[in-house]
């Protein structure tokens, strides 16, 4: 009996330690805000944790007194951190949808800070050209209606490719991503049985016929790389990295495009008219230059900040982000923003305000 | 004859009797080690604790001991508390459907191809890892010269220790193209004589010629639990006692009829017993299938189809799942966690039988 009672204090016990250890984390936490100094947590997108990296060594150098820390769980991950207040803003390269605006406590924005794109990768034995490939037939290659690369249709966009007789396996993301989110919401611009089909989605439906999930970029890569007759998407930005090379697209205006860091930016220019709120898809872009498989990549802010202090900081880091940040994307190799882009992102961040209701305007 | 029982008596010789499950690669496997735990625990009972270091010092362990139940019941209450809305939506249909629908606003989440993979490959793994395993264990310990078994066993245990990402990756750049290239083309012909047999309803060695899938994942599986299998039935076969092997030697049986009929069904709890383990942790591996298994939802008869298991589904997709899907994952979290729960428990149920059986070595 003696025994069962301590090992139920024991128990007790140890449940109390848990929550008082939790209570203690988050004294400290609001202690910390009342100083000068502030210190940012944010989390999302893997596909711009480099350029976030960089971001932060950068700024923290010269602003010895903000500490930010950037976690890149995945875009959906940041999101549901930011809904759940634990980060004071969120990377994600997809908006957010309905669901997670009516779970966020209040408006988020969506601030544009840098450009990527989706690029397709294959292995055909026998094909030394860069192939070509336009919307509709990749959704029909994705879809299983393409079986060989032989096909027709594929033979007429590479007339002087030797295209093999040689079955088609599709290699698609097998975990969430705001890749599959870019290059789903271009199928569904492109292709109508896709978006009757599968649809779009940071991760979606996809149909059987002989398609394989790989995890990360890094896993369809490998797995094209390994297996002959695959194609499969990745990030220019892996692609470029890794030296891999990738095919050419047919866009809207029906021109052959490599994708560059040229040509990305060039997607969101060929739009004529920008919504005010910047949640823009720029897949499937007008104009001659434009690379048809393109996107955006977000930091998440709530607008109506709860902490003056985390506020006025976000809003100085993602001001510098937009302006002098810029200068470092090209190295990184992510296509910067656009010059027409700059003061619509400058008007978004101006409506951020303190918990007063009084807009924080960046220090300079 | 006359020659190989004293051989054979001097190579087990020198391993004393059962010493219970202490070695460096049974503590990784828990249950057993826990029974060892277990039976020590019997003497401190008698000894009544005075003064205050002894009082604050069985605080501190109650303390360390408590925290494990609490844990374990936080885990059910957390899962329970994240799967209660897919419970409410989806009521059975997670058992019986194979439609999983991850995207936004999607209302699909079946989880039976998941549940139909992650089983098909554990079973599939433990059918063949299962023999080959507990044939290694009896050649090593009444065949093998002591001195090379010492090596063998010692390779064997470092198997055990390789992180399962790293079998992933000689999944995909060794096993997957061997499948692909020699596997597949040797058994494709097979399907013509299926098909005639089941009218086409059995594509057993059908799919796609990538080697991903079904195969690839069971086969990286039989790698992984082998060494488990292996040092579990060593010890279980260095359980029994000596004397059995002697009576049934001098009774002028073979060597291969000794083991038959003195040592393997003694040990035969135990043998079991490290099979059903080896299938929990089947069950449970993430990191190697996912690599090589394809990912994809959906229930085929063939071994060259892609699939995806339990714990796959999981790893890929929680991080970017809300709302529903979120409340499907955690239920088949749930559902996992209870599968390699009963394995465990049947594990544990069948050693401590087989202590009995076999006097625990006392």
């Amino acid at each position: 009996m003696q025994r069962l009672k301590t090992f139920v204090a024991g128990c007790l016990l140890a449940g109390l330690c848990l929550s008082l250890g939790l209570a203690c984390d988050h004294k400290s936490d609001s202690q910390a805000s009342a100083n000068a100094s502030a210190k940012l947590t944010g989390a999302g997108s893997t596909f711009a944790r480099d350029l976030y990296m960089k971001w932060i060594s950068e700024y923290t150098k010269m602003h010895p007194n903000i500490e930010i820390n950037y976690q890149s769980i995945g875009s959906g991950a940041g999101i549901k951190q930011l809904i759940a207040n634990t980060v004071d803003f969120a990377g994600s390269d997809a908006v957010m949808n309905a669901d997670q605006n009516k779970e966020a406590a209040g408006e988020v924005l969506h601030v544009p800070v840098a450009l990527g794109a989706v690029v397709l990768v294959y292995n055909v034995p026998g094909v030394d050209k860069t192939l070509t490939f336009s919307g509709p037939i990749v959704a029909d290659m994705f879809l299983g209606k393409i079986t060989k690369w032989n096909d027709p249709k594929l033979v007429e966009l590479n007339p002087d490719a030797k295209l093999p007789d040689l079955a088609v396996s599709t290699v698609h993301r097998s975990d969430g991503s705001g890749t599959t989110s870019i290059f789903t919401d271009y199928l569904t611009k492109a292709s109508l049985s896709w978006a009757g089909g599968p649809g779009k989605g940071s991760s979606v439906k996809w149909p059987e016929a002989g398609s394989v999930g790989a995890k990360g970029n890094e896993g369809v890569s490998g797995m094209v790389k390994q297996t002959a007759g695959t194609i499969g998407y990745v990030e220019l930005i892996y692609a470029t990295n890794n030296k891999i090379a990738y095919g050419d697209m047919t866009n809207a205006a029906g021109k052959v495009i490599h994708a560059t860091m040229a040509s990305v930016s060039a997607a969101v220019a060929g739009f004529k008219e920008i919504p005010a709120d910047l949640k823009m898809s720029i897949t499937n872009a007008p104009g001659d230059a434009s690379y048809p498989i393109s996107g955006l990549t977000w930091m998440l802010i709530y607008k109506n900040q709860k902490d003056a202090a985390k506020g006025r900081a976000t809003v100085d880091f993602v001001t510098w982000g937009i302006h002098d940040g810029q200068a470092f994307l090209e190295s990184l190799s992510y296509a910067p923003l656009p010059k027409e882009f700059i003061p619509k992102c400058e008007a978004l961040i101006a409506q951020i305000t303190a918990p007063d209701g009084k807009a924080l305007i960046a220090s300079k | 004859m006359g020659v190989s029982p004293m051989s054979s008596l001097k190579n087990t010789g020198e391993t004393p009797v059962p010493r219970g499950f202490s070695r460096t690669a049974m503590s990784t496997i828990g249950v057993t080690a826990a029974l060892s735990v277990a039976k020590s625990a019997d003497f401190g009972r008698q000894i009544r604790s005075h003064g205050r270091g002894d009082r604050i010092f069985n605080l501190i362990l109650a303390l360390s001991a408590g925290l494990v139940p609490l844990i374990m019941v936080m885990f059910l209450g957390v899962l329970l508390y994240g799967a209660w809305p897919a419970f409410h939506a989806l009521g059975f249909s997670i058992f019986t459907s194979t439609n999983w629908d991850p995207s936004d606003s999607s209302k699909d989440f079946g989880g039976l191809a998941f549940l139909y993979g992650t089983v098909t490959t554990s079973v599939l793994a433990l059918l063949i890892a299962g023999p080959v395993g507990i044939a290694v264990a009896a050649f090593l310990h009444e065949i093998l010269d002591s001195r090379v078994r010492g090596v063998v066993v010692f390779l064997i245990e470092t198997l055990a220790t390789i992180p399962s990402v790293v079998y992933g990756m000689w999944g995909l750049f060794v096993l997957k193209p061997f499948v692909s290239n020699v596997i597949q083309p040797h058994l494709k012909p097979l399907q013509p004589i299926l098909d005639k047999i089941f009218h086409g309803h059995f594509p057993l060695f059908n799919g796609p010629p990538i080697g991903i899938g079904m195969l690839t994942g069971t086969l990286i599986l039989i790698i992984m639990v082998l060494p488990i299998i292996v040092s579990i039935s060593l010890e279980a076969i260095r359980a029994v006692p000596n004397v059995y092997r002697e009576a049934a030697l001098g009774l002028g049986a073979t060597r291969w009829e000794m083991m038959r009929v003195a040592v393997l069904p003694v040990a035969r709890p135990g043998l079991f017993g490290g099979c059903i383990l080896a299938l929990g942790r089947a069950l449970g591996e993430t990191m190697a299938i996912t690599m090589v298994i394809g990912n994809t939802a959906q229930m085929k008869w063939s071994l060259f189809e892609p699939a995806d298991t339990i714990s796959s589904v999981i790893a890929n997709q929680y991080p970017e799942a809300s709302g529903l899907q979120f409340a499907a994952l955690t239920e088949l979290a749930l559902i996992l966690l209870i599968l390699t729960l009963a394995v465990n428990l049947l594990a544990r149920l069948i050693i401590s039988r087989m202590d009995r059986v076999t006097g625990g070595g006392s």
